[in-house]
């Protein structure tokens, strides 16, 4: 194994800096702060999808080849290469598939206080699940399989956009079982 | 596995580091360059193509530097071709110059894998603000907390595995020159008492942020007959992919994962992996991915891949399959160049030169990486025998 200490043989010469700049600093690293702005361009069913969760409604879409529902929906079936055009409105209630409890603060979410809960939400009538924030309970008692219910912002504040919902809070109902939680309801579905 | 024999003639890498700031990328990826031609004894007119890999350009700000790399790996006026597959892409880096060997388009191929984490924000630059969800994933940590939880409920291991894991891999790396995290006065209770990030994820059980680059030189079977010194022998190469939601997906165990095994153990005719394989280097930036993945790749039976991280079997001391003697990923994390180190240290293993962490009468070793959401891999079998 070589050495770490022993630069390889064509770089062992030590590089001659020009009389020139002969005791001046030398430059180490350079900053330069570079920003993408975009405009944000969504697809029909995007739009569909945002232009519902102004009226406090969650739109999936369903497979045409096994009845599975998307959310969001994407106008397409990423199993099969399939168009969807079935829209369904789903409930604003589901389950927590799984969670991270974060003891990270995210940049541009200071209105979050560390620790917080990231949640699979997988809401009733869709097959996989999205990203949500879990409060409203103490971060350890939330739990695989905990039922939960949306808590939307104020009406005058809602918007085209998927933050209309603050977080999701514990409904209080029955825990849906672990083996069935999350995306292993779908496999228990069609496993029988 | 047909088409041309394929053997590893060199190996090269850079010290893993926070910061090499004495160099510019393209200074970095050099010196790991030129010392892989110099261990296959080549010299850059000996190179007939280069295979380039680092994660995604969005981490350094630099779009596209293969081509501002080209002049720095010899390879102006040469074939070259860049790969993108998240945080396996070492491996498929790897993987993909194999290919230019075993199929003859080439006889003598460079391949390299960098990153410098100390020019980029890893943790942060791919969660970016999408208006159809919220902003919350806390980086990678937040997206495998979730996976791991489901892990442990599952399988019953208990709490420390993940700490057992941890401490293991750092103190392998004290044995390796090259990783990054020398940590010789941490103990077990260190890594226990870590401050949790994204529970159940703790500090210590997570990869540290490096600078680093990998090269390798492969060449067809009579570049690797012409060789003076040892040479590791490809016999299976393997990759799948698998979206990262999608109904009914195992994330702990996924599919493209287990067939991505079956296949490359398949060509190197393994039945038996645990019994036939010496020496492993798997993907690991979090602790607990060593059980998942002795599960996911037949090692072990699923649900107790955590009972030989408990007994000690992984360990470089005593046990029946060491993996990551090298200190691992958790030990080195230049993310495009981590997974063909995991490909390198492997073919280091057959060929005997390892060093300080190598494991005597090493016959074939195996090779991972994984990226994206758990959904891309990447695996080679190589051997110190013909195939």
């Amino acid at each position: 194994m070589t050495d770490p200490d022993i630069p390889p043989r064509a770089l062992a010469e030590a590089v001659v800096t020009p009389e020139a700049l002969a005791g001046l600093e030398p430059v180490r690293s350079v900053r330069t702060p570079i920003r993408l702005v975009y405009d944000f361009v969504p697809s029909a069913a995007a739009q569909a999808y945002l232009r519902a969760y102004a009226e406090k409604r969650i739109l999936g879409h369903r497979s045409p080849v096994d009845g599975a529902v998307f959310v969001p929906p994407r106008g397409v079936d990423p199993r099969h290469g399939t168009a969807i055009d079935e829209t369904v409105d789903l409930a604003d209630t589901g389950h927590v598939g799984n969670f991270c409890v974060t003891h990270l603060p995210i940049p541009g979410r200071d209105d979050l206080e560390v620790p917080y809960v990231s949640a699979w939400i997988h809401l009733d009538g869709a097959d996989i699940g999205f990203l949500g924030l879990v409060a409203g309970c103490a971060t350890e008692e939330v739990r695989i399989g905990m039922r939960v219910r949306a808590v939307w912002k104020p009406d005058e504040q809602l918007g085209p956009t998927a933050e209309n919902v603050l977080y999701w809070e514990p409904s209080g109902e029955p825990d849906v079982p672990v083996g069935r939680a999350g995306n292993r309801a779908w496999r228990g579905r069609t496993d029988g | 596995m047909g088409g041309e024999r394929t053997a590893v003639l060199g190996v090269g890498q850079t010290r893993y580091s926070s910061n090499r700031g004495d160099v510019s990328i393209a200074g970095l990826v050099r010196e790991a360059a030129y010392r892989a031609l110099e261990d296959a004894r080549l010299g850059w007119a000996e190179i007939d193509a280069v295979v380039i890999g680092k994660a995604p350009d969005f981490f350094e700000g630099v779009v596209m530097p293969e081509l501002y790399l080209a002049d720095a790996l010899g390879c102006v006026g040469k074939p070259m071709l860049r790969v993108h597959t998240a945080g396996s892409v070492g491996g498929s880096t790897a993987l993909v110059a194999a290919s230019l060997v075993q199929s003859r388009v080439h006889r003598r191929v460079l391949t390299l894998g960098f990153e410098k984490q100390s020019e980029s924000n890893a943790t942060w630059a791919l969660s970016l603000p999408q208006p159809f969800s919220v902003s919350i994933n806390a980086g990678a940590g937040g997206y495998f907390s979730p996976i791991i939880r489901q892990y442990m409920a599952r399988s019953g291991a208990p709490d420390l595995i993940g700490c057992m894991v941890a401490f293991k891999d750092r103190r392998h790396a004290l044995a390796n020159p090259f990783a990054h995290l020398h940590q010789a006065d941490l103990t077990f209770e260190a890594v226990v008492e870590s401050p949790m990030l994204w529970d159940p994820i703790r500090y210590s059980e997570t990869c540290p942020s490096s600078d680093g680059a990998c090269a390798m030189v492969l060449g067809d079977e009579a570049a690797g007959d012409a060789s003076d010194s040892p040479v590791a022998w490809v016999h299976g190469t393997a990759m799948r992919s698998e979206a990262n939601n999608f109904p009914g997906r195992d994330e702990v165990n996924p599919l493209a994962s287990r067939e991505c095994a079956a296949d490359v153990f398949g060509q190197a005719g393994i039945v038996d992996p645990r019994a036939e394989i010496d020496v492993v280097e798997m993907y690991v930036p979090f602790s607990w991915y060593e059980p998942m993945w002795l599960e996911s790749l037949g090692f072990a039976e699923v649900d107790h891949g955590w009972r030989m991280v408990e007994d000690g079997s992984t360990d470089i001391e005593g046990g029946d399959l060491p993996v990551n003697c090298s200190g691992g990923v958790l030990s080195s994390n230049p993310i495009g160049a981590s997974g063909m180190i995991r490909f390198a240290e492997a073919a280091l293993q057959v060929r005997g030169m390892a060093g300080d962490h190598q494991v005597d009468g090493v016959r074939r070793a195996f090779g991972h990486a994984y990226g994206g959401g758990a959904q891309y891999f990447a695996m080679w079998v190589v051997g110190d025998q013909k195939p």
